[in-house]
C-alpha cells in the first residue's frame, strides 16, 4: 500500500492500464498527472501549447491503435471542446481517456463550472473516484469501457481528490498490445455524410451505455437505515459516510449516463431520498425529471465545496436523521481578535513586479490575463483592470481600444505570460495586426509555466522529459504575424523599462515588449545578496512598501527587510529616493 | 465509525508545513494505520495562507477535518493559528510558533496584525503551547528546519514511539541534512512545551 493524491493514483493506473500517450496542458489541481506519467519510461508525455492541441494528440494516438491520457484542468476542457465534441462521433481505436479536474470553491480558478455536463453535451460517459484507490481502478476501468463502447471517456475528479492522498494497493503494467491500425474514413473523417451515420452510433451507443449502468461495478449501494437515502458522487461519498453513519447510500462512480432501474429502486425503498452533490444539480435534476420526490438543491448550497460541517449543519436541522457528532461549532467567538486575510503575493524576487510597478505609476488600463501576475492585481500594486481566460488580454484590449478609441489606446496594454502567450495569445496579436488595432501588448517572459509549478513550455527549450529542444523565439514570431515595433526589456531595469512603456504607447501601430527575466525560483545564476536598510538613511517614506514585496516590512515609522526571504532583486533598493536600501556587503564601500 | 484522529498543520506558503505532514504521515502509516491527508495548493504556495489536514486511525473515510474536530492544530505562523481555531476541539491541543509573518494587507496598512493573538489562544485553550521554534532551529544549525523542531514537539503529544519518528525522518529528509534535523527533532522534542 502506497499514500498517494489522486492525481499520482491516476498516472499510476494509466500506466497499469497499458497508456503509451499521455498529453496535457498544466493546471491546477491537474498538473500532476502528467508529471507523475511523464516518470514512466512506457509512456510518451508531453505538454502540448494548449489544452486543444493535447486532446488532438490523444486523440491521433488512439485512433492509431494506443491508449491515451489526455489531462486539464475544468476551463481547459473549454478551449478542447472543439476536438471533444466531435471525437465523441468518430469514437475510438485505443481507449482514450480524458481527465477534467474540476475546482469547487475556486481554491486556484477562475470560475466553478461543473464539466460533467459537457459529458451530457457530448453525449460521452462521465465517471467519478471519490478517492486515490478510486482513482488508479477507475481510470482502468474507463479504458475499458472506451474500447468496450469505442467512445472517449470523460474522467472528472475535483480539487480533493485531485490532492487528497490516501492509501492505494499497486498493481503490475498490463500488457496491452497497440490494436491495428486500419484506414477508416468512414469513421474518422467526420464531413457531413459521414457524420450524420455516426451521430446515429453515437444514440445507439447512449443506450447501451445506460444499460451498462445499471449493472456496473462503478455504481453501488450500502443500504442501513432506510430511513434516509443518500445519492452521492465523487468527494460526497466520503462526507456522507462519515457525516450520516446510519444512511443507506447510492454512491454512483458513473454520474452520465444514469442508471435509472437503479435509482427507481433505489428511491422506492427509502422514506426519504437525498441527493449531495457539489456545483450543479446533475444527478439531481434527471432524477426528478423521472417525477422521483428528490431533495437536493432546495437544502445544499449550489455555491463551492459542500464540505462535512456543511452537510452536517443541513442535516441537523431536520431531526428525524441521525447526524454524527459533528456539531458545527461558532465560527470565530465575537470576542477573538480579528485575523486579516493572506492573500497570495508576487514572490520575493518575482520579475513581474518590476512591470506592475511601472505599469502602476503610468496609470495606464491593464487588459490582463491568467498567470503569476494575474497578483499584479492586487494591492498595493493594483495594476489589472480585467483578467477573464487564457489568452483573452490581447483580444480585450481591442474591443476597448474599438470602443474607446485610439486616445484611449495610448494609455492601454495587454499583459499576458509566456506560456500563455503561446496557448492562446498568439491569435489575438494576429488579430490586432489584422484589424488595425495599436496597443501595446507586454508579453512576460520569464522562461517558465510559473503559477502551475514551472513546466516547460514551448518558449522554455525544453520538454517535459527534460530535453532540449529549439524553443519558440517569441520576438521573432511577433514581428512575423506584421507587428514591426518588438523591444525586450529587463523588467528590473525599471528606468528604461517606463521609457519603452511610454514609447510603445505613443505610437500609432501595434506594438510588443518583451520583458524577459526568469522566474525568481528557478533563477539559480543571478546575485542573491539580500538587501538591507540602513536606518539612518531610511527617512520612513515608504516607497518601498509600494512594490508589495513580502520581506519588507513596517517597524516603527521606518521599514525592514526580512534576509532569510529577500532574494535580491534590488528593486526596492531602486525605488527608494534616499538610497537607503542595499545590498549587504556593499554598505561600507 | 472507529476513533479518528485528527491534526491540522497551518502556516504560511513556504514555512515547510508540506514536509511536517508528509513525515507525519509516514509515521501512522508505519505503524499500520489508515491515513488520509488533504492539501490545497495552487494560489495558496505564492505566500498565502496554508493548511495540510492530516486523519488517521482504523479506517479513515473523509480527508477533510471539519470544522471544531480537530484534536492537535500545529501552528507554524501566529496569525494562522489564530485563524484555524474553530477546527479546535473545545479540549483540543495547539502549537503555536512564536513567530509573525505579516500578510499583505498588514503591510500596506489596510489591516493590522492581530497582537494579541497568543494570549488570547491561551485564555481559550488550556492546552495551547507556545515556542520560539525558528531560534531553536537555528540553534540546531539550520533556520529551514523550524518545521521539525515543531514536529518533534507534536510527537512528544501523540501516543506513537519516538524511534519510529526518527526513522520515517531518515527516510524522509536527504542525508547532507539528517544531522540538523534529528537535532532540531530532539530540540522540539525535550522542550518544556
Ligand atoms: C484554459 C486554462 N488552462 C490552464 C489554466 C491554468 N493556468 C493558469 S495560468 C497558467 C499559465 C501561466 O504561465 P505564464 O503565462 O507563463 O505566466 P506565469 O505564471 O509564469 O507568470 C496556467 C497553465 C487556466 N487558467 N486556463
Amino acid at each position: 500500500m502506497k499514500l498517494l493524491t489522486g492525481n499520482e493514483a491516476i498516472a499510476r493506473g494509466a500506466w497499469e492500464a497499458g497508456v503509451v500517450v499521455c498529453s496535457a496542458y498544466p493546471g491546477t489541481p491537474s498538473t500532476e498527472i502528467t508529471e507523475n506519467a511523464a516518470k514512466y519510461e512506457e509512456i510518451y508525455a508531453e505538454w502540448s501549447p494548449n489544452e486543444k492541441v493535447a486532446l488532438e494528440v490523444g486523440i491521433g494516438a488512439s485512433i492509431a491503435g494506443g491508449r491515451a491520457l489526455v489531462a486539464m484542468k475544468h476551463v481547459g476542457v473549454n478551449v478542447a471542446a472543439d476536438p471533444l465534441f466531435t471525437v465523441a462521433y468518430t469514437g475510438v481505436n485505443g481507449g482514450l481517456v480524458l481527465v477534467s479536474a474540476d475546482d469547487p470553491g475556486m481554491h486556484s480558478s477562475q470560475n466553478e463550472q461543473d464539466n460533467r455536463h459537457f459529458g451530457r453535451a457530448a453525449k460521452i460517459p462521465v465517471i467519478e473516484p471519490s478517492d486515490s484507490q478510486e482513482c488508479k481502478d477507475f481510470i482502468k476501468l474507463a479504458f475499458e469501457i472506451s474500447e468496450q463502447f469505442d467512445t472517449p471517456v470523460l474522467f472528472r475528479i475535483t480539487t480533493r481528490v485531485a490532492h487528497s492522498q490516501s492509501l492505494v494497493k499497486l498493481e503490475e503494467r498490463q500488457n496491452i498490445e497497440l490494436k491495428e491500425y486500419v484506414k477508416n474514413p468512414a469513421k474518422y473523417v467526420m464531413m457531413p455524410g459521414n457524420a450524420r451515420r455516426r451521430h446515429v452510433a453515437v444514440e445507439a451507443r447512449l443506450e447501451k451505455l445506460e444499460e451498462f449502468a445499471e449493472t456496473t461495478s462503478l455504481n453501488k449501494i450500502e443500504w442501513k437505515d432506510t430511513k434516509i437515502g443518500v445519492i452521492v458522487n465523487g468527494i460526497t461519498y466520503q462526507y456522507v459516510k462519515e457525516v450520516l453513519p446510519e444512511a443507506s447510500i447510492l454512491k454512483l462512480g458513473m454520474t452520465f449516463p444514469l442508471p435509472k432501474k437503479l435509482i427507481t429502486e433505489f428511491a422506492a425503498k427509502v422514506d426519504k431520498l437525498y441527493v449531495i452533490e457539489e456545483l450543479d444539480p446533475f444527478i439531481e435534476d434527471t432524477v426528478r425529471a423521472w417525477n422521483i420526490d428528490v431533495h437536493g438543491k432546495d437544502i445544499f448550497p449550489q455555491i463551492g465545496e459542500l464540505l462535512p460541517e456543511v452537510i452536517a449543519e443541513k442535516f441537523q436541522a431536520r431531526p428525524s436523521v441521525p447526524v454524527s457528532n459533528l456539531a458545527p461549532k461558532e465560527t470565530q467567538p465575537s470576542d477573538a481578535p480579528e485575523a486579516p486575510i493572506r492573500p497570495p503575493v508576487l514572490c520575493p524576487g518575482c520579475p513581474h513586479r518590476g512591470l506592475f510597478y511601472v505599469l502602476q505609476k503610468l496609470k495606464v488600463t491593464v487588459a490582463g490575463d491568467i498567470g503569476c501576475y494575474t497578483l499584479g492585481s492586487l494591492p498595493p500594486l493594483n495594476a489589472m483592470d480585467t483578467t477573464i481566460c487564457m489568452g483573452a488580454s490581447i483580444g480585450n484590449a481591442i474591443g476597448m481600444e474599438k470602443v474607446r478609441g485610439k486616445e484611449f489606446a495610448r494609455k492601454l496594454v495587454a499583459v499576458i505570460g509566456d506560456s500563455t502567450f503561446i496557448h492562446s495569445g498568439i491569435t489575438g496579436l494576429i488579430n490586432t495586426v489584422y484589424n488595425k488595432a495599436t496597443t501595446t501588448t507586454i508579453i512576460l517572459d520569464n522562461r517558465t509555466t510559473g503559477m502551475t509549478g514551472h513546466q516547460d513550455n514551448p518558449a522554455t527549450g525544453m520538454t517535459i522529459k527534460g530535453e532540449p529542444i529549439k524553443e519558440v523565439d517569441l520576438a521573432l514570431l511577433a514581428r512575423a504575424v506584421g507587428v514591426e515595433r518588438v523591444v525586450e526589456v529587463d523588467p528590473f531595469d525599471v528606468k528604461k523599462l517606463e521609457r519603452v512603456i511610454k514609447e510603445e504607447l505613443a505610437a500609432e501601430e501595434p506594438s510588443v515588449i518583451i520583458t524577459k527575466r526568469k522566474c525568481a525560483l528557478i533563477d539559480f545564476e543571478s546575485d542573491k545578496t539580500p538587501c538591507f536598510v540602513h536606518e539612518e538613511t531610511c527617512i520612513g517614506c515608504k516607497i518601498c512598501l509600494r512594490i508589495g514585496c513580502p520581506c519588507i516590512v513596517k517597524v516603527g515609522e521606518k521599514v525592514k527587510i526580512d534576509p532569510t526571504q529577500c532574494n535580491g532583486c534590488n528593486l526596492c533598493a531602486v525605488v527608494c529616493p534616499t538610497g537607503a536600501i542595499m545590498k549587504e556587503g556593499v554598505a561600507d564601500a | 465509525m472507529p476513533k479518528v484522529t485528527n491534526i491540522l498543520i497551518v502556516g504560511v506558503g513556504g514555512q515547510g508545513t508540506i514536509l511536517a505532514s508528509r513525515i507525519l504521515s509516514g509515521v501512522v502509516q508505519k505503524i499500520g494505520l489508515d491515513v488520509k491527508v488533504s492539501e490545497i495548493h495552487g494560489m495558496a504556495q505564492r505566500g498565502g495562507s496554508v493548511v495540510t489536514q492530516v486523519r488517521y486511525g482504523r479506517e479513515v473515510a473523509s480527508p477533510i477535518i471539519p470544522l471544531g474536530q480537530a484534536d492537535i492544530i500545529l501552528a507554524f505562523e501566529k496569525l494562522e493559528a489564530l485563524r484555524w481555531l474553530p477546527y479546535l476541539k473545545e479540549d483540543g491541543g495547539i502549537i503555536v510558533n512564536d513567530q509573525r509573518i505579516d500578510p499583505m494587507p498588514v503591510v500596506t496598512g489596510a489591516a493590522a496584525y492581530p497582537e494579541g493573538a497568543i494570549s488570547y489562544i491561551q485564555s481559550k485553550f488550556a492546552k495551547a503551547i507556545v515556542i520560539d521554534a525558528l531560534d531553536m532551529a537555528i540553534q540546531a544549525g539550520n533556520s529551514k528546519a523550524t518545521n521539525v523542531v515543531l514536529l518533534g514537539l507534536l510527537a512528544k503529544h501523540l501516543d506513537i514511539a519516538k524511534e519510529v519518528w526518527l526513522e520515517v525522518l531518515k527516510e524522509t529528509v536527504p542525508a547532507k541534512h539528517l544531522e540538523t534535523n534529528i537535532k532540531a527533532f530532539e530540540a522540539g522534542y525535550s522542550s518544556i512545551g
